[in-house]
């Protein structure tokens, strides 16, 4: 069925900010690439991202964090995805991200940081890249 | 070329331009143009400081009072910001406009764990009273005025500033406070939203309600048309679905016996700059003619004062690049030239760093700097509405004006605002045009300069923000306000806190207006935290509709 073959991405946004413009084109523009897209809606905590990234089985989670607090909710994002198992899971990050945070992002584990202007062609390469099928 | 579409013939000649509003452009505009509308002086622009006030509210405009200039402040904790405040007043602003950090314009205290990494960040941490009186500690509040950037817990943060007010000795009359207060516009875009539509809306009422009644000099409501218009509304549907929100509230408030013309006054706006010059112009100069217009036919407002349009146009925030975002200090000059040619009263400027970081100090004043110049350097206090009478101009503003009674209409016909944002209709319909809007910017169909379409040029890019510096984060705050939170809780007479937030609870089952209950909270120093939790109690929280 050619809905197994399709890429399952969560874009959540984590925490209290609800500036979702960004988070919202990018699920319409990962949604007409093809991809399956599951969006959490604003104010959620990490149990809950956790948690509907589990039950939905998604590949990819990409986070859209404009508050500048993207250092400490990764860290405990990723801390807890590998309390809980989800080590399938590749764990990527937009929204204002200065460049400086990127190598500390990916030491930190995040598989791919997509800072606000990327295009939508660089976001769908980047995630495919991320899933080899 | 930039936001309006360009069709373009084989040598690059454009042979056709239609902007974001839907309204194409002709390549030259005539005295035909203005007979064929109809356009008369006294019907459609009347003399400045006449209705219906295209040209401008007062007489002689800037010519007797240049714009205020109300750049946005708040980080860490009340001291921090109170050592901002007194130093922007001792620079001879006479306005303050506080930022709030998320936990509190979502009603959770600092140490609540869904605060951690945010306390202090955006804005500046209120947990109590306390804290407003650290944060307007010396400040004159019978002479200044405050705008208050707080939607969900707007209440909360007006019974504070009140109750703060009178620790301090001054009676309730002599304050002047603007909490932006606008719930409705949080659900389209910016989304620090809480209770669910109908109990917002309610709360909106309840402070115009109170300030009608109780505080003189304050204005309850802040129509935001600008954060639709960043989440990718067109300037007429910026306009048209402000207009329809404010008759959301209007509504709410007859409903309760007081008469729209008893409070419509104390109603200003917050609407966006960025796009094409002309038709943010045309955009401002429709709104101020058919706010008055609608408040006389429909709400029969009859003192001139109270039909005007008053607000802040600026900001500007969408229209600027993360690339080379130097660019972006001329960008908001071209911006902010636009809100002077409009005649905007009040006015503020994004900074050309906010795409990376809180703008420092010194960003923050370059945009105060450019704000001054088009006052006091290049001549817009000359005149009062210079391009009036051109035949483009005109031409452009009745053609606006009917397009945001086209938006207001499909709203109406919608069933009203309540109903469109309740069902998400509104919400999806910005969130797939600011799609479309994207696509069209990264294929090249509008331009931005600077930006190379479908490209990110990483290695630029990062020499480029170079010329940022960024706004650091300070975990101490967050270990300070919860600290100062403990010792609170410990000093405050608890029989108090809880006496008051059981009156608050009662009040908010019932139909009391929750003001009075707020204010005795607030001298209880309760926190903001347990006066949202009853709230969150007795209302519940919104579930936002899908979107797609």
């Amino acid at each position: 069925m050619e809905t197994t073959n399709k890429i399952r991405v969560l874009i959540a946004k984590p925490g209290l900010d609800g500036h979702d413009k960004g988070a919202k084109i990018v699920a319409l523009a990962l949604r007409d690439a093809g991809y399956e897209v599951i969006y959490s809606g604003l104010h959620q905590t990490l149990d809950q991202i956790i948690q509907t990234a589990g039950q939905e089985a998604v590949d990819v989670i990409g986070l859209s964090i404009m508050s500048g607090a993207h250092l400490p909710i990764c860290e405990k994002l990723i801390a807890m995805m590998k309390e809980q198992g989800l080590n399938e899971i590749r764990l990527t990050v937009g929204g204002v991200i200065p460049f400086q945070d990127i190598p500390k992002l990916k030491e930190m584990g995040v598989a791919a940081v997509f800072p606000g202007g990327t295009s939508f062609e660089e976001i769908t390469k980047g995630m495919n890249s991320l899933i080899e099928r | 070329m930039g936001v309006a579409k360009y069709i373009k013939d084989e040598r690059g000649a454009i042979k056709e331009v239609v902007y974001q509003s839907g309204i194409k452009i002709k390549p030259a505009y005539g005295p035909e143009d203005l007979e064929k509308a109809g356009f008369t002086y006294d019907k459609d622009l009347g003399s400045p400081g006449e209705y219906p006030f295209t040209r401008s509210l007062h007489p002689q405009s800037y010519r007797s009072r240049a714009w205020t200039t109300r750049q946005y402040t708040g980080f860490g904790t009340p001291e921090e910001t109170n050592e901002r405040f007194k130093l922007m007043i001792a620079n001879g602003q006479n306005g303050l406009n506080v930022a709030f950090d998320l936990p509190t314009q979502m009603g959770y205290d600092s140490d609540h764990p869904l605060a951690e990494g945010e306390v202090g960040r955006v804005g500046m941490a209120i947990d109590s009273l306390k804290d407003f009186e650290t944060a307007f500690a010396g400040i004159p509040l019978d002479k200044i005025g405050s705008g208050l950037t707080i939607n969900a817990v707007a209440t909360i943060m007006m019974a504070m500033y009140q109750a703060t007010a009178e620790k301090f000795g001054y009676k309730k009359e002599q304050i002047s406070t603007t909490p932006q207060n606008d719930i409705l516009k949080e659900m389209i875009g910016r989304g620090a939203w809480i209770f669910p539509v109908e109990h917002g809306v309610r709360l909106v009422g309840d402070s115009i309600e109170y300030a009608v009644k109780e505080l003189p000099k304050s204005n309850p409501v802040s129509l935001c048309g600008y954060h639709i218009r960043e989440s990718g509304a067109t300037p007429a549907q910026e306009i048209a679905y402000a207009f329809e929100i404010a008759k959301a509230y209007i509504d709410n408030v007859v409903q309760r016996g007081i008469k729209p013309e008893d409070f419509v006054g104390r109603f200003s706006f917050n609407f966006n700059v960025y796009g094409n010059l002309w038709e943010q112009i045309a955009k401002f100069r429709a709104a101020r003619k058919l706010w008055a217009k609608m408040l006389k036919n429909e709400y029969g407002v009859t003192e001139k004062k109270k039909l005007f349009l008053r607000g802040l146009f600026g900001g500007g925030g969408s229209g600027l690049t993360k690339e080379q975002p130097e660019n972006n200090i001329m960008r908001g000059a071209y911006y902010a030239l636009g809100a002077a040619l409009s005649g905007a009263q009040t006015t503020a400027l994004c900074s050309f760093d906010e795409a990376y970081t809180i703008p420092t100090p010194r960003s923050a004043l370059l945009s105060l700097r450019t704000l001054e110049m088009l006052m006091d350097e290049v001549g817009l206090r000359d005149t009062v509405d210079p391009l009036a009478g051109s035949y483009f101009i005109e031409t452009l503003t009745l053609e606006m004006e009917e397009k945001i009674l086209e938006e207001m209409k499909k709203v109406q016909e919608l069933g009203g605002m309540v109903q469109c944002i309740s069902s998400g209709l509104i919400q999806r319909k910005v969130s797939s045009q600011a799609y479309e809007y994207e696509k069209g910017l990264q294929s090249g169909e509008y331009k931005k300069v600077g930006l190379t379409p479908g490209k990110t040029d990483n290695e630029a890019e990062q020499t480029d923000a170079g010329a940022v510096e960024l706004h650091e984060y300070n975990e101490e705050w967050a270990k300070k306000s919860k600290a100062n939170l403990k010792e609170l809780r410990r000093a405050r007479n608890d029989k108090e806190v809880t006496d008051s937030l059981k009156a608050l609870e009662k009040a908010a089952r019932g139909d009391e207006n929750v003001m009075p209950y707020l204010v005795k909270c607030c001298h209880a120093y309760a926190t903001v935290g347990e006066m949202a939790g009853v709230f969150r109690d007795t209302f519940g929280e919104w579930n936002e509709p899908e979107f797609y």
